[in-house]
């Protein structure tokens, strides 16, 4: 297959130029590449590294009703993503070897599972760490809950240290965001709704930092969503510690106020903050302190949203319009716009970024910044998306994973 | 008005409105025949997913008061017991005909969400700790039937706001309507942040009483956990409650209202709760004759006024 005419990511910047795909890699760039190949004119569109969600929830084993291995998969393609980081909170949780290889998968887009932190992720006892990370697990969290005790997290930061994995927290201390629904602040006030306070988040990050400095153990900030969260993660890798952060789609471009339509598809954890956080967040991520964007996506059945905003479950879908939300609240140049969606999060997975060059593996997006659809008709499972019916700016016109045409059409 | 869902959706025009209506209706409710014929042939569907003695009763009274039928579901010895969802509930109820429905339930949003799904008018008749507006309505007409009107009255509103859908609605609807308002609670029973809110607030109660016209007294709401958030009972009654002797502080002409259920001793003397000041009493007789209101606003306006 050869990819034409696109501006092309690769060391030496963004160039017009064409790509011919074969067995699983890259194995040619110029322009005008001749031959009988299908070929797909990427012409206004920019051609770069697959993206990589750190952040998937992809609810197999145990509620395929939301979202499967299959459907998820599809969701990523669609929306350019060639790996995706599987959340462990199933059911069975992923915290052992054998219920992560059930889920890891290598053929068209890679599924990398995170492991728990905990048996269960019950926040009592280690996971089978050794055995997690034989079966290729590297990121470590009981996402979905916070690991709350700090001698159990120092203890775990200890062994992973050992191994080379990183410590990645859903930083939510539980006295002070239990009963929460929403940020706490002038819209909950007023609604009634029990907060989740902006500290609830910064207390658990300020603690597990110093847990950092005396463990040496890598670090993940997950969905960051205030301003103060920020500061702390500047602070820590100006002092060089081995700190890195995500921010969602929807934390860069919802605020609380959303919350007033008391609709449930704004109702997530972390929960939307102030529009103050919302400029530091963003402004977070064109400076580098925030490291990459992560989806969260968080399938769940229309009957499960479909409820009063209090009794809904907690989340929203993100694969398919990710890249969009990116561009368009962000701006970013096509290289910046890469590192966030693709090498960063490969780099927190201890991989190499890729380039658009001979011998690179065939995860390749081609990304139409300027294409206007509309998001609908979700190959996700779920719809519970903010954006469901949404005009968005920018599209992934081509996935390919492993060598793969995962999403798009191809011209023979 | 197609419904009442949020006292903060109503004009101060049209609450006096409203309450001029109201006052209409309070005459009928004096007749030897408390009964007018003006929703005949409508039906009236209440909704009621939390307890509910005095709210239920005051709709089921004010409807029928208009000759109206009523069709009423309470969560015991409902389907909910067997996992209906509310939203199936909701449309199990329109299927039966209703004309409109009249909303309480424990979680913010839901009158709003039956609206959406069914499309018929709704009343909200309290959701979760956020509004209950016919309570903000009937403490207006309240006020206003004492008082002669509302601008210009000192309102002190006592107790654990941070949970109360009425301090939320009546709150909304005296300032709207010239009152000045104080929240009086300990920190943690009042919500983070209500700058918006045009109210003032005090950290006691000795601290404004003797400026008060209207001393407003909530329940420690004890099942949504406003009784984790401060010491003790005996704390708060020092700090909080209407003893006798802050009673007799009190202005001449101030009164004291409370919404029900009343826990005597704790926020307010059982002696000052049925002394010569408090208006509780008129609170719930007033009560039915703003939903008359209210029901006739949204159902009877096309017919006979």
């Amino acid at each position: 297959m050869i990819i034409t005419g696109g501006s092309v990511l690769t060391s030496g910047g963004m160039t017009v130029t064409d790509v011919r795909v074969d067995g699983g890699l890259i194995v040619e760039v110029g322009p005008s590449l001749e031959g009988d190949d299908t070929r797909f004119d990427a012409s206004g569109c920019w051609v770069g590294p697959g993206l990589v969600d750190l952040h998937t929830h992809l609810r197999e084993p145990g509620q395929e009703w939301k979202e499967d291995l299959r459907s998820g998969r599809d969701a990523a393609a669609a929306g350019g993503f060639t790996t995706v980081v599987a959340m462990p909170n199933t059911t069975p949780a992923i915290d052992s070897g054998h219920v992560a290889a059930h889920v890891r998968r290598t053929d068209g887009v890679e599924v990398v599972p995170a492991g728990c932190l905990t048996l269960g992720r019950e926040g009592i006892r280690l996971a089978h760490l050794d055995d997690l990370w034989a079966a290729g697990v590297r990121i470590f969290t009981d996402d979905g809950d916070t690991v709350a005790d700090a001698g159990l997290l120092r203890r775990a930061m200890e062994y992973l240290a050992q191994l080379g994995g990183v410590v990645a927290q859903h930083a939510e201390d539980p006295g002070l965001s239990r009963g929460g629904h929403m940020h706490e602040g002038a819209v909950s006030s007023r609604l009634g709704i029990t907060g989740l306070p902006a500290v609830a988040e910064e207390v658990v990050v300020a603690r597990d930092l110093r847990l950092v400095e005396l463990t040496g153990c890598r670090y993940h900030v997950q969905h960051v969503s205030t301003a103060g969260t920020v500061e702390l993660v500047r602070q820590a890798k100006q002092a060089g510690l081995p700190v890195t952060a995500e921010v969602t789609p929807h934390h860069l471009v919802f605020d609380d106020s959303a919350v007033q339509s008391m609709d449930p598809v704004f109702k997530m954890y972390p929960p939307l903050r102030t529009s103050e956080d919302v400029k530091a967040l963003c402004a977070a991520v064109i400076d580098g302190v925030i490291d990459c964007v992560a989806t969260d996506h968080a399938p769940h059945s229309a009957h499960e949203k479909d409820v009063p905003f209090e009794d809904a479950p907690r989340g929203v879908i993100g694969l398919e319009t990710a890249a969009a939300v990116v561009n368009e609240a962000l701006g970013l140049e096509p290289a910046a716009f890469f590192d966030r969606l693709a090498d960063a999060p490969r780099r927190i997975l201890g991989r190499d970024a890729h380039r658009m060059e001979p011998g690179a593996p065939a995860d390749i997006v081609v990304f139409d910044p300027t294409a206007r659809w509309t998001a609908s008709a979700f190959r996700s499972r779920s719809e519970n998306s903010p954006w469901r019916g949404a005009e968005m700016r920018g599209r992934v016109q081509l996935t390919v994973a492993a060598g793969r045409v995962v999403s798009g059409e191809v011209a023979q | 008005m197609k419904h009442l869902l949020s006292i903060d959706d109503v004009t101060a025009d049209e609450i006096e409105g409203l309450l001029d209506l109201a006052d209409g209706f309070v005459e009928v409710l004096a007749r030897d025949v408390p009964k007018v014929p003006t929703l005949r042939g409508k039906t009236i569907a209440l909704l009621f997913y939390e307890n509910s003695t005095r709210t239920r009763l005051s709709f089921d009274r004010a409807a029928k008061a208009l000759s109206a039928d009523v069709l009423t579901f309470t969560q015991g010895g409902s389907s909910v017991s067997k996992g209906e969802s509310l939203k199936d509930t909701a449309l199990t109820l329109k299927a039966m005909g209703p004309d409109l429905m009249v909303v309480r339930h424990g979680a913010t949003g839901a009158p709003w969400r039956v609206a959406d799904w069914t499309g018929l008018p709704v009343v909200n008749a309290g959701d979760g700790a956020h509004q209950h507006p016919t309570q903000a309505l009937l403490d207006a007409l309240t006020l206003r039937r004492h008082f002669g009107q509302l601008g210009g009255l000192k309102v002190g509103i006592v107790g654990d706001i941070r949970h109360s859908r009425v301090a939320r609605s009546t709150a909304g609807a005296l300032v709207a309507l010239g009152a000045t308002v104080t929240l009086v609670a300990p920190r943690t029973l009042l919500p983070v942040d209500i700058s918006d809110w045009g109210v003032a607030t005090a950290d006691s109660l000795d601290e404004v009483l003797e400026s008060l016209d209207v001393i407003y007294l909530l329940r420690i709401q004890q099942e949504r956990g406003g009784g984790d958030v401060f010491p003790s009972i005996s704390e708060y009654v020092g700090r909080f409650g209407l003893t006798r002797a802050r009673a007799a502080r009190l202005r001449d002409e101030a009164v004291v209202m409370h919404p029900g259920p009343m826990n005597r001793g704790v926020e307010v003397d059982p002696v000052v709760a049925d002394g010569a000041r408090s208006l509780v009493a008129e609170q719930v007789s007033n009560g039915i004759a703003v939903r008359m209101a209210v029901l006739f606003r949204l159902l009877g306006s096309e017919g006979a006024a």
